[in-house]
């Protein structure tokens, strides 16, 4: 008999709550929700007004990006702020790495500078699963975006802008347009709308840029923009990066844009209070117009703003249940402690 | 030294032998079963009751760290970890710092396998110099080093014109090429098969054309150099396809499938574990369906551990950054006698793709057992279970996704030129 040895879900704890936020692979429709529902309560009118909250006061996070980005590590250190934790930032990729040191090295190192929580962006699919299997216990990872793989608290923060403006995600039909092959962002999104049971999640783009086995997300596809849009309740466009050019999966923005970009007549195909979402930065005029991009039914920048609350919502979920478990370990010490010693008393002399 | 092993179930394919007798060795060499040579007296008797015996085992694919990568293993730690799982022979691959291009490089692997004195190494040499597919190797002298054949490890000729030139001068001198078909280009960069799981991970992916197109070019090429080849590794049903086609017509080519293939597929990688990132990628579960098929229908000739002991440092490392690879002389036997319990292989297929396939396909004069060839022979203990970890393998490379695995069939011992060089309780 063969013994292949089966993992338990990396990212949750002995009581099934967020220990990590990797993947939204694997994770329940409750956690999602949870996730949702808490960042409802960041978008409270007085908090706004005082914006800092000290749920992580006295917490270290670490912001590692061994990948550039602005606007993703921004709304991090946003987040982490207004939850009171003391905020690092590092750009791994211009230093220790650079000099020879090994990934694990580098983490070690900086775990022993006392860090409770590493939010890791890596060009890797899996580095964040990586970073997760070797910290140490009471440390948290949470992926800002690992390789192809995932990007799940963008994915979250597209969800809650969906249920902020259509009501609930059960039951939309949602299109998700350009490329998905190399998009961790369209992944993440895939799965939580699959968990929040959308009823229809359609992917549109040519073949060079729709993954090989799209059976595998549960999701249609379409070559045909107009095709896609066709009552849909959600538009998502992605950022096209230029290499796609030079990867000969396409043959100029000119064409991708005549097939694929989002204009005003296209939107109309979709229903008339679809609304339209891109995870940003935007290249108008290459997947989406700017009649668009600045128009009634796009919702963007509301993007931007929730994606605040809703980082804000996971680290204090993560936190709050490692909390809980110490909490509850704690309480299993001392109640075996006092079982010993009434135990040791009733014992005679 | 004159050794009697007693009662075995001696299972040798090369000679259609399974039978419960005696064997006898004498000066490194057997000399008799079921009867002794004339006034043998041996100075050592084996009981092997309940035991069978097997051909020692040849690996066409197994690097052993030397020279170049000797941080996670040398030609004495690796042949030891062969022993142990029950190989006698094995090929090394050019893929070595420096590559074995010369006939010095050749030579030395040939020498510190010597000094070893565990098994029998033999090394394959450069098809093209330093494996970069531009200019051929020194074939004939390569030969004459000692080499068995020739190939281009995991990197293959990507321009056509030389390949062919490769194949014709080699199919000159009658020298067997290892090919393992891969098309650079479409594999771009890919670190997993391209299917169901790199589309749900987001891993780069590889897809089976990578590998079949390729696969077509090498069987027209070998066609028309007259070559025989042989197709190391082969990991998609289509290639399996091509291979028995190809076959049909009558082309002299041979072709083998790495034991893990038979047994791990895509879906393994759910959880990222660089263990299971191997060259070539793990594929679906219906290409390893047809790997099996291959085996058990004979169109696939060997099976092949595809040894490559990694360290810490190499395998220590987000999925895409590690390195391939997988430590697999001792779980060689261990996974294709799972393959008898599962069916798909009767006892005697089995040893036979282990022993006297890929020595014929080499041309060499082992994975026997027959009267006159050198003692190397394993001793199994059929109905000894054991468990794979890591502080029992001998390898320097504990890259084994199979570690915590509960294999049945222990080897008990391992003889090499007539002398015990691996008992399991020794260990």
């Amino acid at each position: 008999m063969s013994a292949r040895l089966t993992r338990p879900n990396i990212q949750l704890n002995e009581h099934g709550k967020l220990k990590h936020f990797l993947t939204l692979e694997g994770l329940k429709p409750h956690h999602l929700t949870e996730i949702l529902d808490t960042a409802e309560s960041f978008l409270n009118p007085h908090t706004n007004e005082i914006k800092k909250v000290p749920l992580l006061r006295g917490k270290t996070i670490m912001n590692l990006f061994f990948e550039p980005s602005t606007r993703t590590r921004t709304t991090f250190e946003i987040a982490e702020k207004r939850l009171s934790a003391d905020v690092m930032n590092l750009n791994i990729s211009a230093s220790a790495t650079k000099k020879g040191e090994s990934l694990l090295d580098t983490m070690w190192n900086l775990e022993a500078m006392q860090a409770d929580m590493f939010v890791i962006r890596h060009s890797e699919s899996g580095a964040a699963h990586f970073f997760a299997e070797h910290v140490a216990p009471h440390v948290h990872v949470l992926n800002a975006g690992d390789g192809q793989h995932a990007h799940p608290t963008q994915a979250m923060l597209d969800m809650f802008t969906i249920r902020k403006l259509k009501g609930d995600v059960f039951d939309l039909k949602v299109a998700i347009v350009g490329d998905i092959l190399h998009s961790r962002v369209a992944r993440s999104q895939i799965q939580a709308l699959s968990l929040l049971e959308a009823r229809e999640i359609r992917v549109i783009g040519p073949k060079t840029l729709i993954p090989p086995f799209p059976e595998a997300l549960g999701v249609h596809v379409f070559h045909d923009m107009e095709a896609g849009l066709e009552g849909v309740d959600v538009v998502i466009m992605l950022r096209l990066q230029n290499e796609r050019m030079q990867g000969a999966l396409l043959p100029s923005e000119q064409e991708y844009f005549d097939l694929y970009g989002l204009t005003e007549r296209r939107l109309a195909y979709a229903k008339p209070d679809a609304i339209v979402m891109h995870p940003g930065p935007i290249n108008r005029g290459v997947e989406i117009d700017s009649a668009v991009a600045d128009g009634p039914q796009s919702v963007i920048l509301q993007q931007v703003t929730y994606g605040i609350a809703v980082r804000m919502a996971v680290m204090s979920i993560i936190m709050s249940n490692a909390a809980l478990l110490a909490q509850s370990q704690g309480e299993a010490i001392d109640s075996s402690d006092t079982e010993e010693k009434a135990a040791t008393q009733e014992r005679p002399e | 030294m004159k050794i009697v092993i007693q009662n075995g179930r001696i299972i040798d394919p090369s000679q259609n032998l399974d039978r419960t007798a005696n064997l006898y060795i004498a000066r490194g060499h057997i000399v008799g079963i079921d009867t002794p040579p004339e006034g043998f007296e041996p100075n050592q008797t084996i009981d092997a009751q309940g035991k069978w015996i097997l051909p020692g085992l040849v690996d066409m694919q197994a690097r052993l760290g030397e020279p170049g990568h000797n941080q996670t293993g040398h030609i004495a730690s690796e042949t030891k970890a062969a022993v142990a799982g029950g190989i006698t022979s094995l090929c090394c691959p050019p893929d070595t710092d420096p590559v074995t291009d010369t006939q010095a490089v050749a030579e030395l692997i040939q020498r510190r396998a010597r000094q070893a004195a565990t098994a029998f190494v033999m090394p394959i040499g450069a098809l093209t110099q330093g494996l970069k597919g531009e200019r051929l190797s020194e074939m004939y002298a390569l030969k004459q080093g000692g080499c068995v054949a020739l190939s281009q490890a995991n990197q293959p000729i990507q321009n056509p014109l030389i390949l062919k030139n490769a194949l014709e001068y080699a199919a000159s001198h009658n020298l067997l090429v290892l090919l393992r078909s891969e098309n650079q280009q479409l594999k771009n960069h890919g670190v997993a098969h391209s299917g169901a799981v790199s589309t749900r991970l987001g891993l780069p992916s590889i897809p089976a054309s990578a590998e079949t197109t390729a696969l077509a070019r090498d069987l027209i090429l070998v066609e028309e150099a007259g070559v025989r080849a042989h197709f190391s590794q082969i990991s998609c049903a289509r290639s399996v396809e091509m291979i028995q086609q190809a076959k049909q017509r009558g082309l002299p080519v041979t072709c083998d499938v790495a034991i893990h293939q038979l047994f791990l597929t895509e879906m393994d990688l759910l959880d990222f574990s660089s263990l299971l990132h191997v060259s070539p990628p793990l594929r679906s579960q219906a290409d390893r369906d047809a790997l099996r098929m291959g085996v058990k229908t004979g169109v696939i000739d060997a099976i092949v551990s595809d040894h490559t002991p990694l360290g810490r440092d190499e395998k220590q490392l987000p999925f895409g950054e590690s390195q391939p690879g997988i430590s697999g002389l001792e779980t060689l036997l261990a996974l294709t006698l799972k393959l008898v319990d599962e069916k798909v292989l009767s006892l005697s297929q089995a040893i036979q793709l282990l022993t006297e396939h890929p020595a014929n396909i080499l041309g060499l004069n082992c994975g026997s057992l027959q009267t006159g060839s050198s003692a190397d022979l394993v001793i199994v203990d059929p109905e000894d279970y054991w468990t794979l970890t890591s502080d029992s393998m001998l390898s320097e490379g504990k890259n084994s996704p199979f570690i915590g695995w509960e294999f049945n069939g222990q080897v008990e011992m391992t003889l090499f030129q007539g002398r015990p060089v691996y008992l399991a309780n020794a260990v």
